[in-house]
């Protein structure tokens, strides 16, 4: 009996919850509701991007005041010792997360349509454990340091395990489903962490350059990466720009984006590649910057909603955000040394990680 | 007592009864189980025999039954022996717990090493270690207040009118991002040394495996085991479902509750004696269940699956690299991440995901 009115009572609390949410969604979704909104967004968080960005340059153990930041800039006068931090140490850095944050955010956006899951992530998906891997190996075997050489290997170790993940997470009927491809994700990471601790075992000098490298560093990069690396940055987010058509069509169902005409072969090819090139590039300058491609494409759906156009141009704008808060925040929080941006992103992201799982309806797992 | 028999020439199952007690043995268990417990045998004199310094067969069984010479006796009971025990200590916690939680979430994915608790046990033995630079017991105080604190955050998080394995699973994962993002911050906040020592152990290694471990790691499983074994039945009744369970006089929640408790301490242990060793948990249950075609969590032969894999994979780490030594969780992760993939194809073909 007792039981009898308690699944009456959570069916009606079922029914009451799903009826808000619904409100909520119409409200906040300005999907042929309020277009205006988003470009209201658009232009709010362009301004939001300018003053972290400037709070970049300007703290840091050193705090440096606004008008000398903007004088240093715009009258780069060498003999200044503020100036010269700004323009040699705090510049390079900031313009690095600018790209990475862009990078990752978008390179999430494409995982999580591709996949059509809400968890897809290049770190939780093991792309990042497949360049680290690679680049470990190519600091070990054949003694490469330079960014130059290191970003081939990154790039082939992350395209190849998106692909293998992808493979794996989608055999069987039905679509690659969030535990699926969080798993198979799990299972390769875990292979490929545990043969580069065999590896960083037997030889300190890696260690020593890979400890710092995994949490994810926008200084450890060297002035001349950021020249080379960036073109692959751009390629890969023209490619994103160009996909999105087709990722709206494919959002409907693979059979319904046939029938109107898309490629689908080729749409997932596009899609793979230029998540190769965002995130190998990206890992390779900063090293695997954790859950950025995961919480970004969140804040920018709960704004945008889901038309991978504004999506892609949202999270351009809400990485690099992200990005530089945590690396700014990590800068001055436990001074007088820093809290590597991976931690910071990485503890934000696994908040948000189990929000997510929490909202999911038990159908959608 | 008496013994019932099924066929006059095979008997299938031993039954031991008395007023307060009954045993009911199937054929295929106690043959898995003396099979397991001979290749353990094996695996075990094989790896005391070699090393820096090789000893033969003969030798090692002599120095075991206490006829040996001193040199032998030194090798084997100061330098090898403690490896040994602890790894078979280790074996037996770890696949005890991944049974415990596999059988608990009707579901094999929820091994604790899956559901992040190991990496939270980690978590907590680092920041003994690099923080307050403790060792010996309070190394294995953090790892076991690590390991509940991570485990009452993953239940709790997951709870949602009631706990769906997938949920639970999906919960774990992150927060063992989480905490592994905690480890790799305490390790660029110390020394090169501290870090490489650190970096071994949370591999999951044995190689500086010393006789207080085994004590420790001994009196927490003699603590620790008797419980267990007083609930396997509950267990077995509780695969049925909840309302069968319930309606054969099961207390379900007291009795989850205590499994969870001595799966959670069970890990904690493990992890605070030989590091995080990956995979054991997971493969060592469903290992188990295979063999002996079993429906119930089968703990013991568990244990054994769980014995058997973590000293093979020393026993590998030490051979294949020869001199080198490999830990002995990077073994486990090569031989645990396909059985996880196929774990996961099955699930997949079964529709369950």
């Amino acid at each position: 009996m007792s039981k009898h009115q308690s699944s009456f009572s959570s069916d009606l609390r079922s029914v009451v919850v799903s009826k808000r949410a619904a409100q909520r969604d119409r409200f906040m979704s300005p999907v042929g509701h309020r277009p205006q909104f988003r470009l209201v967004g658009f232009w709010i968080l362009s301004i939001v991007l300018f003053i972290v960005l400037v709070a970049s340059l300007a703290f840091g153990s050193r705090s440096i005041p606004f008008e000398t930041v903007f004088y240093s800039l715009w009258q780069f006068d060498s003999s200044i010792i503020e100036h010269l931090v700004i323009h040699d140490l705090r510049l390079p850095r900031t313009l690095i997360g600018i790209t990475v944050g862009a990078a990752f955010a978008v390179a999430g956006v494409l995982m999580q349509a591709i996949t059509r899951n809400p968890l897809a992530d290049p770190g939780l998906l093991g792309v990042n454990a497949g360049a680290s891997f690679a680049v470990v190996l190519a600091i070990w075997l054949l003694g490469i340091t330079t960014i130059g050489g290191l970003v081939w290997f990154a790039f082939l170790g992350a395209g190849s395990i998106s692909v293998l993940v992808y493979v794996l997470g989608s055999l069987g009927r039905g679509a690659a489903t969030p535990v699926r491809l969080a798993l198979a994700g799990a299972a390769i990471s875990a292979l490929l962490f545990a043969l580069i601790s065999a590896i960083i075992l037997n030889s300190q000098e890696t260690l020593q350059i890979y400890r710092f490298w995994i949490v994810g560093s926008l200084t450890g990069a060297v002035s001349g990466s950021f020249e080379q690396l960036l073109p692959f940055i751009v390629v890969g987010l023209l490619i994103a720009f160009v996909v999105a058509t087709s990722l709206n069509t494919m959002a409907l169902g693979d059979e319904m984006a046939q029938a109107l005409g898309t490629k689908i072969a080729l749409t997932r090819l596009l899609t793979l590649a230029s998540v190769t090139l965002l995130s190998g590039a990206s890992v390779a300058m900063a090293g695997p910057v954790a859950f950025i491609g995961l919480v970004v494409p969140h804040m920018a759906r709960f704004w945008c909603g889901p038309n991978q156009h504004w999506l892609i141009l949202y999270a351009l704008l809400l990485g690099p955000i992200v990005l530089i808060a945590s690396d700014t925040i990590g800068r001055i929080i436990l001074p007088p040394g820093e809290v590597p941006v991976g931690i910071m992103t990485a503890l934000i992201g696994g908040v948000v990680f189990v929000w997510i799982v929490r909202r999911m309806r038990m159908a959608q797992l | 007592m008496k013994t019932a028999e099924n066929s006059p020439v095979f008997p299938k199952k031993l039954i031991l009864r008395t007023n307060y007690f009954s045993l009911r043995l199937e054929k295929r268990t106690i043959l898995t189980a003396i099979f397991l417990c001979v290749a353990i045998f094996a695996v075990a004199v094989w790896s005391i025999s070699i090393g820096d310094f090789p000893l033969s067969i003969k030798d090692v069984l002599a120095s075991l039954m206490g006829n040996g010479n001193d040199a032998h006796d030194f090798i084997i009971f100061d330098l090898r022996l403690p490896r040994l025990l602890t790894g078979l200590l280790v074996g037996v916690a770890l696949g005890i717990s991944g049974a415990l939680f596999q059988s608990l979430a009707h579901n094999p994915l929820a091994s604790p090493d899956i559901i992040g608790f190991n990496s939270g046990a980690a978590l907590g033995a680092v920041l003994m270690i690099i923080v307050f630079s403790a060792s010996g017991l309070l190394v294995t105080l953090g790892a076991v207040l690590g390991g509940f604190f991570t485990a009452i955050i993953v239940f709790s998080l997951s709870w949602r009118d009631g706990l769906s394995p997938y949920r639970l699973v999906l919960v774990g994962i992150g927060v063992g991002f989480t905490a592994y993002a905690g480890i790799n911050f305490l390790m660029t906040r110390t020394d090169i040394v501290t870090a490489a020592s650190a970096t071994h152990w949370l591999t999951g290694s044995l190689n500086t495996s010393v006789w207080s471990d085994v004590y420790v790691t001994g009196i927490g499983l003699a603590i620790l085991i008797p419980i267990v074994l007083f609930l396997q039945k509950s267990l077995d009744h509780l695969e049925m479902g909840n309302d069968m369970a319930a309606a054969l006089g099961i207390r379900i929640n007291f009795i989850r509750a205590i499994a969870a408790f001595a799966g959670v301490f069970l890990a904690a242990l493990a992890v605070a004696a030989a590091g995080p060793i990956p995979f054991v948990a997971l493969v060592s249950g469903p290992i188990a269940r295979r063999l002996i075609n079993s429906s119930g969590p089968s703990l013991g032969n568990a244990a054994l699956v769980g014995v058997l894999v973590t000293l093979s994979a020393d026993l590998a780490g030490r051979m294949i690299f020869a001199p080198m030594q490999m830990p002995v969780g990077v073994f486990t992760a090569i031989m645990g991440a396909p059985f996880l993939l196929w774990l996961l194809t099955m699930q997949i073909r079964k529709g369950a995901i």
